[in-house]
């Protein structure tokens, strides 16, 4: 498709021998959110695992702005573009904020604008400021969802694969997080694959919804629509 | 008192070699969750190489600095050529293979060098100093505190204070979330090797001359004390490292000098099973339980 970021076609991936996804097929464009969800077990992070690379497709395509990701090592995928932030957050919860933080430039040649990049994230994330030199498990779950995000952010990246951010936080903090995605997509053109099981507030920012079930895509269609679809929710969303 | 005195300060300085090859341990035990067992065999090779440069060119500092870089190339090489391999789904494994490069290193070290002890010399005097009628220290004690300190402190600004450091460390800590952020955390687990196994070479360099001298053997029984000293100190922590080297150091010296020689090395164990008895993670641990 033409104009697209991220290109998925007949993706199948798993954990030995048998396969979690099953010709997962996907498209997200530039500036988009798009909301990948599903019980659990449906393969939802096994999806983002296999984009990123941390485990290998049996089959398919995944492509970025036009160029086959296959063969790409996992490390290097943050210089084209790709940043993942998985479930459960991935903090190194035994360095600082501040260390973290720098963890997420450090593959960029241009040393002033990744410091740059930092200082933007403490200004989009004023806590972290306040405790850049805290260590990660001195934080609150928001605090370290905010610094796993901060931590993506400040690589610039143009795809961001985003595990369950909201998994266990408070229904106020997931409304801040979801509020700044939308908000980062409108002011900086960023797309993002949202995985998440909070349904409500992952459509409530998606352009799009893609409804995974048994590691098949079962439906894919426009956020508002998967919303007013009640027979869709209440068959594999459960609301 | 006078013997008091000296006995702490030739405890301090043996406590600090141990604190270099305990480091050596901790630095692979954290980058790879292994007790690399192989850290003995790899230093005395490297005095092998050193003892031969010296031998042949006749300066001590020419054989300094090449048995630091055996010490750098050996941990490269045990890294991607054995260890890279090993699969680490029980930490036995590791263990084992480890074991198994002793014998390697030991069986082909005594076929090329033989299996007699040969003197090492020293770069300084080992007379101590007296002060007032009281042995001190030696030059050569002098030189062993100057050469860990340089060692530790240099250490522990690659860790705190630059990128490689951080990406170390990073990579130790959350290998998957370190890659995606664009670490080649294959990269820093071989930096690890190598740097751990030089700092291995280091302390081979500064004991072997004050013990019999170089032999395929000679560092087991060092390889002991640094072990304890590891564990005393938590094998998660480089502080620990070090403080446990000179915990280790002042028990043998102290031992050596008020009971007997030979009683040392049983006193050595005996420290190690009280802590593992007490606080099996070590005085320095963090609160998480170790795996291994």
């Amino acid at each position: 498709m033409s104009g697209a970021l991220l290109e998925v076609e007949g993706l199948t991936a798993g954990y030995g021998a048998a396969p979690v996804l099953h010709d997962v097929d996907l498209t997200v464009r530039p500036g988009e959110i798009v909301a990948v969800l599903g019980a659990n077990g449906a393969g939802k992070t096994t999806l983002l695992r296999a984009l990123s690379g941390l485990i290998k497709p049996s089959r398919g395509r995944v492509a970025l702005s036009g160029n086959d990701l296959a063969g790409t090592r996992v490390e290097h995928l943050v210089r084209r573009g790709i940043a993942h932030v998985p479930e459960g957050r991935g903090v190194v919860t035994e360095l600082t904020v501040d260390e973290n933080l720098r963890l997420g430039g450090l593959w960029q040649r241009d040393r002033a604008d990744a410091r740059k990049a930092l200082d933007e994230v403490y200004e989009l994330f004023p806590p972290l400021a306040q405790r850049r030199s805290s260590a990660g498990h001195q934080l609150s779950g928001g605090e370290r969802q905010m610094l796993a995000l901060g931590r993506a952010l400040v690589g610039r990246p143009r795809l961001l694969l985003l595990d369950e951010p909201s998994l266990g936080l408070a229904p106020k903090v997931t409304g801040q997080i979801m509020a700044l995605l939308r908000d980062l997509r409108d002011r900086t053109g960023l797309a993002v694959l949202l995985v998440e099981q909070n349904v409500r507030s992952a459509l409530s920012i998606a352009d799009e919804g893609v409804v995974l079930s048994l590691g098949r895509v079962v439906t894919r269609d426009k956020a508002a629509a998967l919303r007013d679809d009640t027979d869709l929710r209440h068959a594999y969303l459960g609301f | 008192m006078g013997q008091f005195i000296y006995l702490t300060f030739d405890g301090l300085s043996r406590g600090l070699v141990y604190a270099a090859f305990a480091l050596a341990l901790v630095l692979i035990w954290r980058a790879a969750r292994i007790v690399n067992f192989a850290q003995g065999a790899m230093a005395v090779a490297a005095v092998y190489v050193a003892w031969s440069v010296t031998n042949a060119t006749g300066s001590y500092w020419l054989g300094f600095v090449v048995a630091l870089l055996t010490g750098l190339v050996l941990g490269v090489v045990v890294e991607r050529v054995v260890m890279r391999f090993v699969d680490h789904s029980s930490p036995l494994n590791g263990v084992v293979v480890a074991l198994g490069l002793v014998l390697v290193l030991q069986g082909t070290l005594g076929i090329v060098y033989g299996n007699e002890y040969q003197p090492v010399r020293t770069p300084f005097s080992r007379d101590a100093f007296e002060v007032g009628g009281v042995a001190l220290l030696s030059r050569y004690d002098l030189f062993v505190f100057a050469a860990v300190g340089a060692v530790v402190v240099a250490l522990t600004m690659l860790f705190t204070r630059t990128n490689v450091g951080l990406r170390m460390r990073a990579a130790a800590f959350a290998p998957d979330v370190s890659r995606l952020l664009g670490v080649s955390v294959g990269g820093m687990l071989t930096l690890g090797w190598a740097l751990a196994a030089a700092v291995g070479s280091l302390a081979g360099m500064l004991v072997v001359p004050t013990e019999l001298g170089v032999h395929p053997t000679a560092m087991d029984v060092v390889f002991v004390s640094a072990f304890t000293a590891a564990v005393v100190g938590g094998l998660d922590s480089p502080i620990g490292a070090v403080v446990g080297g000179l915990v280790v150091g002042l028990l043998l010296s102290y031992i050596s000098g008020y009971v007997d020689v030979t009683v040392a090395p049983m006193a050595v164990l005996a420290l190690l099973v009280v802590v593992l008895l007490g606080r099996p993670g070590g005085l320095f641990s963090s609160s998480k339980a170790r795996v291994a």
